[in-house]
């Protein structure tokens, strides 16, 4: 269990955060640059100092200002995987993954932490020689290699290219399920959050604005920035291939999408609310739509010109229609709607 | 008309002809023969070898109090941070009869710090100590500007990553800052060892000429060019060697990162 809260003035910045991430979890906080997510991460780490915190993890007090407790970053046991990795540019893969470990078995426990993320046979290898991928890769096991209480992680993908992104990703989602500690993750990204974060906290000015899980921030979000800023929806489900070369979806909780990309097993389902028609409860189905889920609207926000619609469906869903639209066809909190958007709009991202 | 690059190129070789030189003519002037005959007068020989133990001395002490002192200089912010770089920097714009007479006024025999040093029973000034105080002396502000700009350059992240790893900062700058300084700092003692080698009028001054004792090449040089010339070239030939050669090997050694190399 990490707890932590900060409250201090950096440069223009006024950042006031609290926070709570159980055991095995990931919190990812997303934010504009400037947000303050990085100072979050300083602060649990030890290597920013606010002037009133309190840092909990790990089953012990790292920081707490009224009381005059400040342990230092070397005694707080943080995994901390920085933005651009922060390799040891003298040192071997294997030595940057050894740096924190002592005893004669240094190699062989680095290596096998190595072997783990596939990265053996590069044990010998200079960081400059290695890609961003493998870089990045380098740097988790070393994260890992203490044995952190916390794991916290600074924009974890952003240095990477786009083509390797993808398979980081899932590559760092197998990670995160499988660490059984608090871990807590900044990006800007908010399909990124989405995928990595069991819960999403949207930060913005040094404040966290709304948490909760992808969906529900994308479904009823509290105020326009938070509405702007989650983009897509994300839902869960099972994918399976169908005969004409479609993924069809069950999701969880019930009803099911259809999508042009491939998949098969666990996957996060992406549609931007904008690609989402809605029509009232009960017509007939028509047009070149063939996703189609009964929903009942939960909240009615409007952003700029247009509408963006909290559904309850067996997962939170939102639209964004524009004002026209939504007074044409009546809706406010309790209007029972059909949801409707095209298999081409749908994204799959494997689990 | 393409005048700007033939300026550039004019200017090029004009700088290397003059500067090339008079290092060429010591050469010209001086068979290999003549260079063995000097090594082997006493003089010559006591003289190289008091250069070579004196500035490896200095440069000792400037790497053992500058590699931590500039470390300090590039990672903090202090009050009165410009004004102490600024008084380190002082001694490269200072003329060496003025240091001289400066080590006299300080750590001479009627110096400010003359008698502590007299009761704890050194002795400076005549001394070969004097020279290893005014080689450091002249020395050591290569050598600081040099590590600062290097300590300053490297990614102030990977000492956080350090520190995060459960690496405290001291461990931290001897596992991971000085390593990735390595070549600014190699390049830097190389810039200091230069410059104490060929020192010459602090040494004269403060510590004086005397054989065996305080009289380095440069001086042994100096005392013997009125009257034997040719002994003189061959021991500045000597010198020019064992500089060029030491420069080379930490060139060689860096595999060109160091002295305006390759871009790291």
């Amino acid at each position: 269990m990490l707890r932590a809260e900060a409250r201090t003035r950096l440069g223009t910045l006024e950042l006031d955060v609290a926070l709570e991430v159980g055991a095995g979890e990931c919190l990812a906080l997303a934010g504009p640059s400037g947000a303050g997510k990085t100072s979050v991460l300083r602060t649990v780490a030890g290597l920013l100092r606010p002037e009133h915190g309190r840092v909990e993890a790990d089953g012990e007090l790292w920081l707490d200002t009224e009381r005059g407790v400040d342990l230092p970053p070397e005694r707080r046991r943080c995994g901390y995987l920085f933005q651009e990795y922060a390799l040891f540019g003298h040192l071997s893969a294997w030595q940057n993954v050894a740096y924190p470990l002592r005893g004669t078995d240094r190699r062989q426990r680095a290596v096998a932490l190595l072997e783990r993320f596939g990265m053996a046979e590069l044990a010998d290898s200079r960081p400059r020689t290695l890609s961003g991928g493998e870089r990045q890769r380098v740097a988790l096991a070393r994260a890992l290699a203490r044995e952190p209480g916390v794991l916290l992680l600074d924009e974890p993908l952003a240095a990477l290219d786009a083509r390797t992104r993808a398979s980081a990703a899932r590559e760092l989602g197998a990670v995160l399920r499988e660490v059984e500690v608090p871990a807590l993750l900044v990006t800007h990204d908010f399909s990124e959050a989405a995928q990595l974060g069991d819960r999403v906290g949207v930060i913005d000015a040094g404040r966290v604005v709304q948490e909760g899980t992808p969906s529900e921030l994308a479904a009823a979000p509290r105020s326009a920035f938070v509405a702007d800023f989650t983009g897509a929806v994300v839902l869960t489900g099972t994918a399976h291939g169908a005969p004409d070369g479609l993924t069809v979806v069950e999701l969880d909780g019930g009803g099911r999408v259809t999508s042009t990309d491939a998949a098969a097993g666990p996957v996060a389902v992406s549609v931007y609310p904008w690609e989402i028609a809605i029509e009232p409860a009960g017509e007939a189905p028509h047009g070149s739509s063939q996703n189609r889920l009964a929903a009942e609207v939960l909240s009615v926000t409007t952003v700029g010109n247009r509408v963006r619609l909290g559904l309850a469906a067996p997962q939170p869903l939102a639209a964004e229609v524009t004002s026209t639209a939504a007074e044409a066809l009546g809706l406010r909190a309790g209007t029972r709607v059909t949801a409707s958007w095209k298999a081409a709009a749908t994204r799959l991202v494997a689990l | 008309m393409r005048w700007f690059p033939v300026a550039l190129t004019a200017s090029l070789a004009l700088a290397l002809t003059f500067l090339t030189l008079p290092v060429v003519a010591i050469f010209i002037n001086s068979s290999p023969g003549d260079l063995l005959d000097s090594l082997g007068d006493p003089v010559a020989r006591d003289a190289l070898w008091l250069s070579l133990r004196c500035t490896a001395a200095a440069l000792a002490i400037i790497v053992a109090v500058g590699t931590p002192a500039a470390y300090l200089l590039a990672t903090r912010a202090f009050r009165g941070k410009a004004l102490a770089v600024t008084l380190i920097e002082l001694p490269l714009v200072l003329p060496p009869a003025v240091a001289g007479i400066a080590l006299l006024a300080s750590v001479g025999p009627s110096g400010l710090l003359g008698g502590a040093i007299d009761a704890a029973g050194i002795q400076l000034s005549l001394a070969t100590a004097g020279v290893v105080v005014a080689l450091t002396f002249v020395a050591s502000p290569f050598y600081v500007r040099q590590a600062m700009a290097a300590f300053v350059s490297v990614d102030r992240t990977l000492l956080d990553a350090s520190r995060t790893l459960g690496v405290s900062e001291a461990r931290g700058f001897a596992r991971v800052m000085i390593p990735t300084a390595m070549p600014g700092l190699v390049a830097g003692g190389a810039l200091a060892l230069g410059r104490a080698l060929g020192e010459f009028g602090a040494t004269l001054m403060f510590a004086g000429s005397f054989r065996g004792i305080t009289q380095t090449a440069p001086l042994a040089i100096y005392d013997t060019y009125a009257t034997d010339f040719d002994s003189a070239l061959a021991l500045s030939a000597v010198l020019v060697a064992v500089s060029g050669a030491i420069l080379l090997s930490v060139k060689l050694v860096h595999g060109g990162e160091v002295l305006g190399g390759a871009p790291r």
